[in-house]
């Protein structure tokens, strides 16, 4: 379970989290809605200890996440990043791979390539892939490959920022889909950062919507339609009038 | 009043901020090298980076070398004319390449080509958050990028200037022995007699600090450049810049202290 409190993060006057409280309970597909450059992202780097926040307590299983072995803390984890953010330097095998090819967990070349095309192919690409360069794949290849990466080494919690951006609403369906179906199978943990709200019915278990830097809603995606919310359902339909300014 | 007090406030600021980089600079170097020490170690990217840094850049040390011992042999011989002193050539041509033009253009031009694409190869990473890709992997991004990269700069930069010797004092050969009529065993002879092994050793040690420099330059501008494209330019000039005039002032200070009377 990953608990935040009171989680504060500034850039010089810009005060991105103003106070943020969610948990995350294991086994369970959380979905964080929110504006661009509302925090997401930031929000989830905070949890992996790529962004430091100012003040507040993060916590996974009861445990602070800035104290302890910080390799086995990421060990835990799996993350595709919103670009794919892969090593453009290494063929696509190695960058699934790449956890596996070092640190405790090393494997020898050749198995670290077999589960490489295996996760490959779970993520729908063929093993012809393998040897090719990123920079060769299209965008939704390359989300593919992203996503093998991140669940190369089975981790427990799979964080997924912005996994359909960029992509046509076929491919995002398919990301949406394999998504659902990983992460179900797997019995992961996973927390998705998003404003495509085709994603959201797709992955979510509960949503969480973020705004003016605090957690503005949450709950159950079923709920979130009769939520009565103001904020969230100016968000969820898109309207250009409501109480969130948008600027024109 | 106002005036004056807003005129050194404006220059404490760009003092302070000209010491919180260097303190930066400091701290950047400090950690890299205390990774030196510190499992695990990349071989593989340590090897890319040798051939990266050194074995790619010796086309362009040489030909600087080439061409720059041939015009020294010009200059000198011109200028020793003025006083009857043209046998100077092969050993001045010798001592000026190995203690000061070797290192210091070798450095420069490596400065160009290595911090310039480190930076920009950084950068970018940096940018597509494959830095942060890296993290999230367990990698830490210090030892993957920036140790390989400076450890290879120390080590192959003063090689390169050792080649470059060689390949200079053949420029300055040819030149002497085919423009300024100098019997080529006589050349080559005055060449060997004057040049002392210091000469030459402490010119690689100036080229080892300067691949230290130039690598190192290149991963703090790097590891630190802004956002988009205009991040990455402004990184990768940086460290052009930076690298260049860390060169020719840290050249000054180990000339002096290795040949101040």
């Amino acid at each position: 379970m990953i608990t935040l409190t009171d989680v504060r993060k500034s850039f010089g006057t810009n005060h991105v989290l103003r106070g943020v409280n969610l948990t995350l309970s294991s086994g369970s597909s959380m979905v964080i809605i929110g504006g661009s450059g509302t925090g997401k992202s930031i929000l989830l780097k905070s949890i992996l200890g790529l962004v430091k926040p100012d003040s507040g307590t993060i916590t996974l299983d009861g445990a602070d996440v800035t104290q302890g072995d910080r390799d086995a803390f990421l060990a835990r984890f799996g993350m595709l990043f919103q670009g794919g953010a892969l090593f453009d330097s290494l063929p696509v095998w190695q960058n699934v791979a790449f956890r596996l090819q070092r640190g405790p967990t090393k494997r020898p070349a050749h198995e670290a390539r077999e589960i490489a095309i295996e996760k490959l192919r779970r993520v729908g690409l063929t093993p012809d892939a393998a040897d090719k360069f990123p920079a060769e794949l299209s965008g939704g290849m390359q989300k593919r490959v992203g996503l093998a990466r991140a669940i190369a080494a089975e981790p427990e919690i799979i964080f997924f920022d912005e996994p359909t951006t960029g992509l046509d609403p076929i491919m995002a369906g398919v990301i949406n889909d394999l998504i659902r179906e990983i992460v179900v199978e797997m019995g992961a943990t996973a927390m998705t950062i998003t404003h495509d709200m085709t994603s959201v019915r797709a992955i979510a278990d509960r949503v969480a919507m973020l705004h003016d830097g605090v957690i503005q809603w949450t709950g159950p995606v079923a709920d979130m339609d009769i939520s009565g919310d103001p904020y969230l359902d100016q968000f969820i339909h898109g309207r250009a009038k409501g109480p969130i300014e948008a600027v024109r | 009043m106002s005036v004056i007090t807003a005129f050194l406030a404006a220059i404490g600021r760009h003092v302070f901020a000209a010491l919180a980089g260097i303190g930066r600079v400091t701290l950047f170097a400090a950690q890299t090298v205390s990774h030196l020490i510190r499992p695990p170690f990349y071989l593989r990217e340590f090897g890319q980076a040798l051939i990266q840094i050194g074995w790619l850049s010796l086309p362009v040390v040489g030909l600087t070398a080439l061409f720059t011992g041939g015009a020294l042999a010009l200059q000198i011989y011109a200028g020793g004319a003025r006083f009857n002193a043209e046998t100077v050539v092969p050993s001045i041509v010798a001592i000026g390449l190995t203690r000061e033009l070797g290192p210091v253009l070798g450095g420069l031009m490596v400065a160009a080509r290595v911090a310039s694409s480190i930076a920009a190869e950084i950068g970018t990473m940096k940018v597509t958050e494959q830095i942060d890709a890296l993290t999230t992997l367990s990698t830490n991004p210090m030892k993957y990028l920036t140790l390989p990269r400076v450890l290879a700069g120390a080590l192959t930069v003063p090689l390169l200037v050792g080649v470059g010797d060689v390949i200079g004092i053949m420029g300055g050969f040819l030149v002497g022995v085919g423009r300024l009529d100098f019997n080529a065993a006589t050349y080559m002879h005055n060449t060997l007699n004057f040049l002392e092994g210091w000469d030459v050793l402490s010119g690689m040690i100036k080229g080892s600090v300067f691949g230290f420099i130039v690598a190192l330059m290149g991963c703090y501008y790097g590891m630190n450049s802004g956002r988009g494209a205009q991040g990455v330019g402004r990184a990768t000039k940086a460290a052009v810049v930076t690298s260049s005039v860390l060169i020719l002032a840290s050249n000054y200070v180990l000339t002096e202290a290795f040949f101040s009377a």
